[in-house]
């Protein structure tokens, strides 16, 4: 038999005495809520329904009062915060920029940025010897500060938000939601993601956290407002 | 090429209490630990404290995981499709041997002698980086914690800090040391400034990074719906291994899946929480197979069994499946705090440790292993902080049933149960258990001994074979005067004052 076989058989065998009804009604009770597709009946869906202050449809929320906890909660992690009107925005990004030396943008972007070279599949090495990068958001998750990146044109490959040493990050004050139960409908499983809540960090040695180990040293957030 | 260093391995560790009496003897270990578990403990506490419906959470989760395992095979085969559909490449593995080879072969299909390794339990576990280097495969660890371990051929302790019995100045010793012989040398003058050994780690690995064409991980999560696999962390050295090279290999247990994407939800916030005691880890990664353009394009995913289905037929003790590898038992337990993991003889140390391989493995064949479902004082605090609520206590017990059950017929019975039975001829008749308690009553009138907490007296020693007993725990000084003595001479008679 193959190794596959022999897995999907022990797995069968270990089921087999309460594979039968008892299993099927308790899965009914635990799970029966959560297996529904997220967010298929829009913010009142249960998983939402008992996730504490998620029960508040996000239009309903104070807007305001959720933007500004994001941006405290990302300042938490010594990330950077700089909030803005949409027509700052050019402005805004050449200060964080801070006179860093060499920029790639994906090629999505839609803004100009001073000097910057578009990511046309660069090489690893050519990235590495980038100082900056400058990069649109999917999502903004208030609880936790998160910055969530889904890897469409305006955010570029993985690569580049990863080794370059400075990451701007623009979020749009609309992208900002709750928490994770409403930052998961509005991501899709089948594309690459990256979650970022702060610079790189480590807590290896004496649980100390470090800042800044291998990802962007540096994270500005830009909060653009609507 | 620069091979890896020798990795010592856990084979041929002795039973937990021997081990635990060695590493309670290390003074700099017990402070390590101390003062590192003390401040994982209050972080955690503070952020779960922010989160109203911790409770509810965990609840949850165990309820997706125990639904999940109940029906393992369907949703087995669901995440084979998914990940099909996307373009990865599905192996099982029934043992770590299988796994270890489905990795070594894709390696040497390619040619390449070197692969950057994420922090991953998993392979850990099937002790891949031995495997590996049997083949003249090269593989480095870059989790900061593992390279510490790895670049002082040491052994992990921890299973979210492997280097947790480690302080900065022995960590600055390693680097400075042994990081030349491994690649980019550590800087000069390297202080034991945490912020500057992380810097040291960033250079030697970068380089590292940036050369590897091949990389292994394990996955906190397996989606099945949509086949996805999470990868949770906080350096980026994740990041890179899972973006960087041309083909990823990652190594899953059959027990990581959830069934859908909604169902991270929970996860996502009970495992940072629980783990490093932060509102959300600064990076996790997700990745569907293949995507045209963007990290490796060969993606390889290798689900292993190693003893998964074998607890998953113990109803007792399948809940331990639950486990996401957080960590938070380890950091609560008196045990741990006191021994620290390497006593434990496996990667999986701790409370969670103490079931999992019992479970993994089997008990009866192998005395250190047995040992293990003993290494615990059943306070319990490990299942109040568990984020997924297995009842540690609980299969700590159901587990030394089994231990007993496994030695009834040793030809050479255990003093415990010699000790029992000797108990059983004692308790049963009355007058042999009078003689016992003149006998004791002696010892308590003459007996000398020491303070206990409560004003009670506490025996130094018994002779041998008592000093097994004694040579751990207080044993209290028995009375003077058994109850039954003291009822004959004056009890009933103050019932009728």
């Amino acid at each position: 038999m193959s190794a596959r076989d022999d897995v999907l058989a022990a797995v069968r065998a270990a089921l087999v005495p309460t594979s039968t009804a008892a299993g099927r009604v308790a899965s009914g009770v635990s799970h029966g809520g959560t297996g529904d597709a997220p967010g298929s009946n829009g913010e009142t869906s249960p998983q939402e329904a008992s996730a504490g202050e998620a029960v508040v449809p996000s239009r309903a929320v104070d807007r305001a009062a959720l933007v500004d906890l994001f941006a405290e909660r990302v300042a938490d992690y010594l990330a950077i915060v700089t909030r803005c009107a949409g027509a700052e925005l050019t402005t805004t990004v050449a200060a964080a920029l801070d006179g860093a030396t060499s920029v790639v943008v994906p090629p999505g972007l839609a803004l100009d940025v001073l000097g910057a070279v578009v990511d046309d599949d660069l090489t690893s090495a050519e990235l590495d010897a980038t100082a900056a990068v400058v990069t649109a958001a999917a999502v903004g998750i208030a609880e936790t500060g998160t910055v969530v990146l889904d890897h469409r044109a305006d955010q570029g490959r993985r690569a580049i938000t990863l080794l370059p040493d400075l990451h701007v990050c623009i979020v749009h004050e609309n992208q900002v939601v709750p928490d994770v139960p409403n930052a998961l409908p509005r991501l899709d499983p089948h594309r690459p993601q990256t979650w970022i809540s702060g610079p790189s960090a480590t807590s290896d040695i004496e649980l100390s956290r470090v800042e800044g180990v291998h990802g962007p040293r540096r994270l500005h957030v830009i909060l653009v407002a609507d | 090429m620069t091979a890896a260093p020798e990795h010592p391995t856990f084979l041929g560790m002795p039973p937990f209490p021997a081990a635990a009496r060695v590493a309670l003897a290390d003074t700099q270990l017990r402070r390590n630990l101390a003062h590192a578990t003390g401040t994982i403990r209050a972080k955690r506490a503070g952020v779960v404290a922010e989160v109203d419906d911790w409770e509810e959470l965990r609840q949850r989760a165990a309820g997706i995981k125990d639904d999940t395992l109940a029906h393992l095979d369907e949703h087995l085969l669901t995440l084979e499709a998914a990940l099909t559909a996307a373009g990865a490449t599905v192996h099982w593995a029934r043992d770590a041997a299988d796994a270890c080879a489905v990795v070594a072969e894709v390696a040497k299909s390619h040619g390449i002698d070197q692969v950057v390794k994420v922090k991953s339990m998993a392979t850990q576990e099937i002790e891949l980086n031995e495997a590996l280097a049997a083949q003249g495969i090269s593989a480095w660890e870059t989790d900061l914690a593992e390279l510490i371990v790895q670049l002082g051929e040491d052994l992990p302790s921890h299973i979210l800090v492997p280097a947790i019995h480690r302080n900065r100045s022995e960590i600055r010793d390693i680097f400075r040391d042994k990081m030349a012989a491994a690649g980019r040398a550590a800087p000069e003058g390297l202080t034991n400034d945490p912020a500057a050994l992380a810097g040291a780690a960033r250079l030697h690995l970068r380089e590292k990074f940036l050369a590897t064409k091949m990389a292994v991980s394990g996955a906190n999560f397996a989606v099945a719906e949509s086949g996805t696999l999470v990868v949770v962390e906080s350096e980026g050295n994740g990041r890179m291994c899972l973006t960087l090279p041309d083909v990823l290999v990652t190594v899953v247990g059959i027990e990581k899946l959830l069934p859908t994407w909604a169902d991270l939800e929970v996860f996502l916030r009970l495992l940072p929480r629980s783990s490093t005691g932060e509102r959300m880890n600064p990076y996790t990664s997700t990745w569907s197979g293949v995507t045209p353009g963007d990290g490796p394009q060969e993606v390889h995913v290798v689900l292993l069994d190693n003893g998964r289905t074998r607890a998953l037929a113990d109803e007792v003790g399948r809940q331990a499946l639950r486990c996401i590898r957080c960590s938070a038992c380890l950091n609560v337990c008196p045990v741990y705090e006191r021994v620290g993991g390497h006593a434990y003889g496996s990667v999986y140390p701790g409370p969670i440790g103490a079931i999992l391989n019992p479970l993994l493995k089997g008990v009866g064949t192998d005395k250190q292993t047995d040992s293990l479902p003993y290494a615990s004082t059943l306070c319990g605090a490990c299942a109040d902080v568990c984020p997924v609520a297995i009842d540690i206590p609980g299969i700590l017990v159901h587990l030394r049933t089994q231990v007993v059950d496994a030695h009834r017929d040793d030809s050479v019975p255990k003093a415990e149960a010699v000790a029992m039975r000797a108990a059983a001829w004692g308790l049963s008749d009355a007058a042999r258990m009078g003689l016992g308690e003149r006998a004791a009553g002696l010892v308590g009138r003459f007996g000398r001994g020491r303070g206990m907490p409560g004003g009670r007296t506490a025996l130094g020693w018994l002779p041998w074979p008592g000093t097994r007993w004694t040579s751990a725990r207080d044993l209290p000084l028995p009375p003077a005067e058994s109850f039954r003595a003291w009822w004959k001479r004056a009890g009933r008679h103050e019932e009728q004052r």
